[in-house]
């Protein structure tokens, strides 16, 4: 039997292991210590490495962030938790202009290996100032890295390379996915002890031959129930293709996926303008535009600020149903 | 933190407050049974599974909303965070409208569009409810800075919790007040703790947290919240200063929140001990200090006060029978209330295209 983890757990394990590994890894947030984290995904880390390497701070996201950009350049790694990455607003000028351009505008002399991490998304009742999907946002800064996942196999292993990268990495989570379980392995069962997954490696997460979805984080998951539906009730055997990290992209699976099935749509939980779909569109018409037997189409979110509302809320974020519509629209 | 207080002599006889007729304040009490009863049958409904996202309750903390609130004129305006209930209902919103956004029904305040944290009724001068922690401070100094440019003779009370003293713009906040002669008045509601963390263990200050509008050069004060006679004698101060110099104010009034933080709270019972929430229940309650006021006074019976519980409870009821039998937005209304000038079919409003799913 493999070991299943939540989300969160598989987290947690990143975590814990990356301080176990180096003493410069520091953990910060609202609540992140001595209550656990408001999601629990710190659960128990204060408890075993103290005060020094789990801090609770006040809400003060524009300061104790950028003090975490300042920290990462005199070598300390810092993984800041914004309590919702929509929060991130507060502490724009922070992530961008100092995390993101300092590399950049001392020549390469400085560098931030700060990770900035939290749940991104809608659907959970909370309005719309706390259901931004701020990937697409971030990843128009090059300087900055983007990465979303799915599942906690891929959470625990990109959270630990996020840790260990020397650029600023914006690690975007889901609350509805943190208690989902999922096949993680142990470090024993894993050659070379250890569970990391490089930046800029999509990952099939579903082999099929007639049609590409394309997503990220929970849009994935989505993505793999509209694939079910798919083949069950229309005999289309759709592949689903989670490229993982929006910035750096895996170009390549994706178009070689699409060659084969010469059909694409791209799903997301943001906001169509401009999302993450719309450069992944325009990459694919660019790059295999011949084989594609029609027009690459886009699943999103509803273009309005995300509504409260519990039964609408539901139908403003994508659904399987409509991926699948989507795909008898083009199949 | 409140300390054990009887009904104060000293601020009873205030001017504000000897303006108050028996069935004034009666009124007062009544307003903080509606709260009260209002918040603790949405409790109920959230766990019924009615409502989505977090349900920030106010329930211990009704005195501060009532009192404040009570002394506003025509042009006087109301913001505050997402702990909103109180103000709201204080402000003159009623309880249908309320309800019913809780539940997301079209009926609702926000036509179910921004569910608790997001109560607005600017045709009661009260400007919401708001998500971001001390986003609203900037807000409040808007509204009094419109004041002042229109040459009204008012304020804008702005209130915050004892956690959002640490955000940026809060600070920016106060140096501009002070600097434009802003008629703003500051009220950190300090209920000791923003969500886990004490106040201790979030704020550094000297003697409070409203001491911090010295270095401003903001006229400040620090006072107990659970009896409204020293809430609207002190909040008066603040008001005429704004009214009649145009300066603002930082009012810090302790109170004491019985609840989690919101509903969804795993910790409640964690960060402080039973004992303290039993405490502040027991001694500190401001409905039951105000109602110590009203049967010393005579103002009021205990039978009419019974019978005040009652009407809450009973209007509580229905307006959570307005908003099970009200209607859910429909899908359509997701794209309305976006852009002012495509509700209003404007010229600009229909040239260019606003919105892009396919
Ligand atoms: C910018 C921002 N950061 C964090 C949060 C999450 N959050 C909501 S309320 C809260 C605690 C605020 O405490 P306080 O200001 O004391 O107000 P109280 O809840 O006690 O009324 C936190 C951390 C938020 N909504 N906005
Ligand atoms: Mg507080």
């Amino acid at each position: 039997m493999p070991r299943q983890l939540s989300y969160r757990h598989a987290l947690r394990e990143a975590f814990d292991e990356e301080l176990a590994r180096d003493p410069m890894v520091v953990l910060m947030g609202e609540e992140v210590a001595q209550y656990n984290g408001a999601y629990k995904v710190t659960e128990g880390l204060w408890e075993k490495w103290g005060d020094k390497r789990i801090v609770d701070t006040p809400i003060s996201e524009a300061g104790f962030i950028g003090m975490g950009v300042g920290a990462s350049m005199l070598g300390v790694r810092p993984v800041m938790e914004l309590m919702f990455w929509s929060f991130y607003t507060v502490a724009w000028d922070q992530i961008i202009n100092n995390g993101g351009m300092v590399r950049y505008m001392s020549g390469g002399k400085i560098h931030c290996p700060i990770v900035v991490r939290g749940p991104a998304n809608g659907g959970t009742g909370v309005g719309a100032t706390h259901s931004h999907t701020p990937e697409n946002i971030m990843a128009g800064f090059p300087g900055m890295k983007v990465v979303c996942p799915s599942t906690a196999y891929d959470a625990k292993g990109l959270m630990k390379t996020a840790i260990r990268d020397n650029d600023p990495v914006m690690f975007m989570e889901s609350t509805a996915l943190y208690g989902e379980l999922w096949d993680v392995p142990s470090n024993d069962e894993i050659p070379g002890g250890e569970l990391i997954i490089p930046f800029g490696v999509a990952d099939i997460k579903r082999v099929g031959t007639d049609i590409t979805l394309i997503a990220h984080g929970r849009a994935v998951i989505t993505c793999l129930k509209a694939a079910e539906i798919l083949e069950a009730e229309h005999g289309i055997h759709a592949e689903v293709v989670d490229i993982r990290t929006v910035r750096p992209l895996d170009e390549d699976t994706i178009l070689d996926s699409v060659t084969k099935t010469h059909r694409a749509i791209y799903v997301e939980e943001g906001k169509p303008f401009c999302g993450v779909g719309a450069q992944i569109a325009y990459m694919i018409q660019n790059r295999v535009f011949d084989e594609l037997d029609a027009p690459v189409q886009r699943v999103c979110s509803l273009d309005a600020p995300a509504i409260y509302s519990p039964p609408l809320e539901k139908i403003q974020i994508p659904y399987p149903e409509v991926i699948v519509a989507k795909a008898l629209s083009i199949c | 933190m409140a300390t054990l207080t009887a009904p104060s002599a000293k601020h009873a006889d205030a001017p504000i407050n000897q303006k108050l007729t028996p069935s004034d304040k009666v009124a007062l009490h009544r307003q903080m049974v509606r709260i009260r009863a209002f918040e603790q049958l949405s409790i109920q409904h959230y766990q019924g599974g009615k409502m989505g996202g977090f349900l920030h309750l106010y329930i211990g903390q009704e005195s501060v909303a009532v009192g404040t609130i009570s002394l506003l004129g025509e042009n006087d305006h109301v913001i505050t965070a997402y702990r909103d209930h109180g103000h709201a209902l204080a402000s003159g919103m009623n309880m249908n409208e309320c309800m019913a956004e809780l539940f997301g029904k079209a009926t609702g305040c926000s036509k179910g569009k921004g569910g608790s944290m997001h109560y607005f009724a600017p045709d009661k001068n009260y400007w919401g409810g708001h998500g971001i922690v001390a986003g609203q401070t900037p807000l409040g100094l808007g509204l009094a800075y419109g004041l002042k440019y229109q040459d009204k003779k008012g304020c804008a009370l702005c209130y915050l919790g004892d956690g959002a003293v640490n955000q940026g713009a809060f600070h920016e906040s106060l140096n501009l007040a002070s600097l434009w002669n802003l008629p703003v008045i500051y009220i950190i509601e300090n209920n000791g703790y923003s969500m886990g963390t004490s106040q201790r263990r979030s704020s550094a200050y000297k003697s409070c947290l409203a001491e911090r509008a010295e270095g401003y050069n903001i006229d400040w004060e620090q006072f107990n919240g659970e009896d409204i006679y020293e809430v609207r004698a002190r909040t008066q101060v603040a008001i005429e200063r704004a009214h009649n110099e145009s300066r603002p104010s930082v009012l810090e009034i302790a109170t004491y929140r019985w609840e989690g933080h919101s509903v969804a709270d795993a910790n409640k019972m964690k960060y402080r001990t039973k004992e303290e929430v039993e405490r502040y229940q027991a001694e500190h309650d401001p409905i039951q200090v105000w109602k110590r006021n009203l049967l010393q006074e005579g103002a009021a019976t205990e039978a009419e006060l019974k019978a005040i519980d009652k009407e809450a409870w009973k209007e509580a009821e229905d307006s959570a029978e307005f908003a099970k039998n009200s209607p859910y937005p429909t899908p359509e209304s997701i794209f309305e209330d976006v852009y002012w000038e495509v509700d209003n079919k404007t010229e600009s409003g229909s040239s260019g295209r606003h919105f892009f799913n396919d």
